[in-house]
């Protein structure tokens, strides 16, 4: 396009257009490296294919519905991300959020704790879990697969010794039912939102500034105006919606505003998609799950990053535990069983992250969660039974599986290896 | 031979078990000059080399690197004292980019976030210095470059940290012509800039093409380690097949070779 060069240490390469950089991706995308492409154009054709069949789709107040359902979900699917990274599996996700969330509604209820020493007491219940699986698995070499397999049936057994064979233990206290069921304040929503508009913005500047002082190569400024701007209409858009009076009867009740888990959510995106894209350990995560004998030469401690991601990963299942008691309002036995871990693992498998290892983002289990939370709400909406709902959530999961599978062998193809 | 070596091992044993697959093993690398290592399949190369970068412990022997005897448990140690090496199945992660796998498990860090830029920087100092104008793109993906281009990474990535000895191990074996005479040019230049270079090979005329001496080893012994100028084709060949060649190599009367043959099958690669 431009005959313009940039250096990039004394290498000389052509400077990125607008033009080129789309043509990079499509390149990357026609040879294997999709992401969450297909995730995004079918969360897309869902939302329209519900919103015609059912006007009541698109309201305000099933939006907000999307949230607090998807929510558990998505926290346990940001952990199995890490877990999928290094191409292992944590298929005890799903109770051990169920554990977590007994204990914490054992300690608010039966013992009167307060939610602040209960909540964490429960997320570290789920630093335990994780750490005896993730031991289990590097240091005494049982495939993940068994030790979590296990752990399933294993946990599935102690929350019904915690619930004394299966009685449901409700949940009083407001801070922890306020986590899943409450709104922000009008005025908080679109403040929150402003903030990580400019907070991402500055972030984008700051880093194409970096590199253009060193001479390196910057991705294009439009093509960085253009992320910018689609993250703000999307989130501008978002609260618009949500800032909307949701409630029946507003006279006695009023419901309006982005529901709370939205920006809980959002920082534990911030954090984790930090932790694995700049620093060290992220880095060496990737590194892992690419190839462990190169790791390894590397000098990284291989086994410790394995226990890591597990621990990581049944902490991130803590916190999906206690959100999914808070939006219940009380646990029972059969809490983080059924659908859930399914879910959680479509939703990241569904969103991009490779079951192979070496390939995946947090953003994935959002991109994801969203994709299962549509299908279940829509079509709930339109009246299919859990039966159905069941079954399709299953189809599309091994889809987003094939997907990868087969973008992996085009990778092959094509050289990409 | 003026000149002293920069790194010297003397009477390396090594066994598996009880394999014993190096024996008594000796060699001399100098500064600025290529070393051909030399051997049939299963002779022991790829075990010394990893003998001396730390991935396997030695039975006995000691290490000298430039005049002082050292010790080498991890690949750290070998990274410290300035030793790298390129492995015969290469190490590179392929879902990274090219910058990623030249600083894994060594990133340079402001606080405790990556410093991109820096390494970027860095990463393509050292391939400009190498000459290599072929890569598209520093942020490229390591699975999508060609055999040649990926050696070359792997090789940018063994000089980047100002080493002094870098052992390179059947770096061509997979690569077509073209390919081959650019990765050899490239082993020169590191010699030419100084450093020590440890080429191992199986290509006669690769080893006589770059190589300033050869060491043969024979069944997990050194049968002999000579000038290149000094030897022919022909005589290489037969140290590497028997172990001597005239009154080069092992000592006829010595018949070890009958005794630990049936140990180490020839061509049990790793
Ligand atoms: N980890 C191991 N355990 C047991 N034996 C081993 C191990 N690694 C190598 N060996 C044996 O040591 C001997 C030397 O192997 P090595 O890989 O060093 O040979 P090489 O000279 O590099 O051969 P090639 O030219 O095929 O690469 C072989 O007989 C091999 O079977
Ligand atoms: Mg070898």
């Amino acid at each position: 396009m431009t005959t313009m060069t940039t250096s990039s240490g004394p290498v000389q390469v052509a400077k990125p257009t607008v033009a080129s950089h789309l043509h990079d991706y499509w390149g990357r995308v026609r040879g294997g490296d999709i992401g969450s492409l297909p995730a995004i154009l079918g969360l897309i054709v869902l939302c329209l294919i519900f919103g015609t069949a059912r006007p009541t789709f698109f309201s305000a107040v099933n939006f907000a519905n999307l949230f607090s359902q998807g929510a558990a979900v998505i926290f346990i699917a940001m952990g199995l991300v890490f877990v999928l990274l290094l191409g292992e599996i944590d298929l005890s996700a799903g109770f051990a959020s169920g554990v977590c969330g007994a204990v914490m509604a054992i300690l608010l209820t039966d013992h009167g704790w307060d939610w602040y020493s209960a909540i964490p007491v429960s997320l570290v219940t789920g630093l335990v879990i994780g750490f005896v699986l993730g031991f289990l698995v590097s240091k005494v070499g049982i495939p993940s697969f068994v030790v979590t397999l296990a752990a399933f049936l294993a946990f599935q057994g102690i929350l019904l010794v915690l619930l004394s064979g299966g009685k449901n233990i409700s949940i009083r206290d407001k801070f922890v039912l306020s986590l899943a069921n409450d709104n922000m304040s009008v005025g908080l929503s679109w403040v929150l939102a402003i903030i990580a508009i400019v907070g991402y913005a500055a972030v984008q500047f700051m880093r194409l500034r970096g590199r253009a002082a060193r001479g390196l190569v910057t991705d294009p400024m439009g093509i960085v105006l253009a992320r910018i701007a689609a993250l703000a209409v999307l989130l501008l858009a978002a609260v618009a919606v949500l800032t909307q009076e949701r409630s029946i009867n507003p006279l006695i009740i009023s419901v309006k505003g982005v529901p709370i888990v939205a920006p809980i959510i959002a920082v534990v995106l911030i954090v984790w998609t930090f932790v694995l894209g700049r620093t060290t350990y992220g880095r060496h995560v990737y590194a892992v799950g690419g190839n462990k004998e190169a790791a390894r030469r590397a000098g990284i401690p291989v086994d410790r990053i394995r226990i890591s991601v597990f621990v990581i990963g049944s902490f991130m299942a803590s916190i999906g535990g206690i959100v999914a008691a808070s939006r219940a309002n009380s646990v029972d036995p059969n809490s983080g069983g059924s659908n859930v871990l399914l879910y959680a693992v479509g939703a990241a498998v569904i969103g991009g992250t490779s079951l192979f290892g070496g390939k995946g983002r947090v953003l994935d289990a959002i991109i994801g969660g969203a994709v299962i939370a549509v299908i279940d709400n829509g079509m709930g909406l339109m009246g299919y039974s859990a039966g159905t709902k069941f079954v399709v959530t299953g189809l599309i999961l091994l889809l987003a599986a094939s997907v990868d599978a087969l973008s992996r062998r085009r990778a092959a193809a094509t050289g990409n290896r | 031979m003026a000149a002293t070596p920069l790194l010297e091992l003397r009477g390396i044993d090594k066994s598996f078990g009880p394999v014993q697959v190096l024996h008594d093993v000796g060699l001399s690398v100098y500064p600025g000059e290529v070393t051909a290592l030399v051997g049939d399949n299963g002779a022991g190369k790829s075990t010394l080399v990893k003998c001396v970068s730390g991935i396997y412990t030695m039975d006995a022997g000691t290490v000298t690197f430039d005049g002082n005897q050292v010790a080498i448990h991890t690949p750290r140690d070998a990274a410290s004292l300035g030793i790298e090496v390129v492995y015969q199945d290469l190490a590179l992660c392929d879902n990274l980019d090219i910058v990623q796998n030249m600083f894994l498990g060594r990133e340079k860090v402001r606080g405790i976030v990556l410093d991109e830029p820096t390494m970027e920087q860095m990463a393509g100092d050292t391939l400009a210095s190498l000459s290599v104008r072929t890569v598209k793109s520093l942020r490229q993906l390591v699975a999508s470059l060609s055999g040649g281009q990926r050696q070359t990474v792997a090789i940018a990535k063994a000089v980047l940290w100002n080493s002094r000895v870098v052992i390179l191990d059947e770096p061509t074996a997979a690569l077509g012509v073209a390919q081959t005479a650019q990765v050899l040019e490239l082993v020169r230049r590191l010699a030419d800039n100084g450093l020590g270079v440890v080429l191992i090979s199986h290509n006669m005329n690769d080893v006589f093409a770059v190589s300033d001496r050869i060491a043969a080893l024979y069944l997990g012994r050194m049968a002999a380690q000579v000038k290149t100028s000094d030897v022919t084709h022909a005589q290489v060949v037969e140290l590497i097949t028997a172990g001597r060649s005239g009154n080069l190599g092992l000592p006829p009367e010595k018949p070890a070779a009958a005794g630990f043959a049936d140990l180490t099958p020839p061509g049990a690669d790793l």
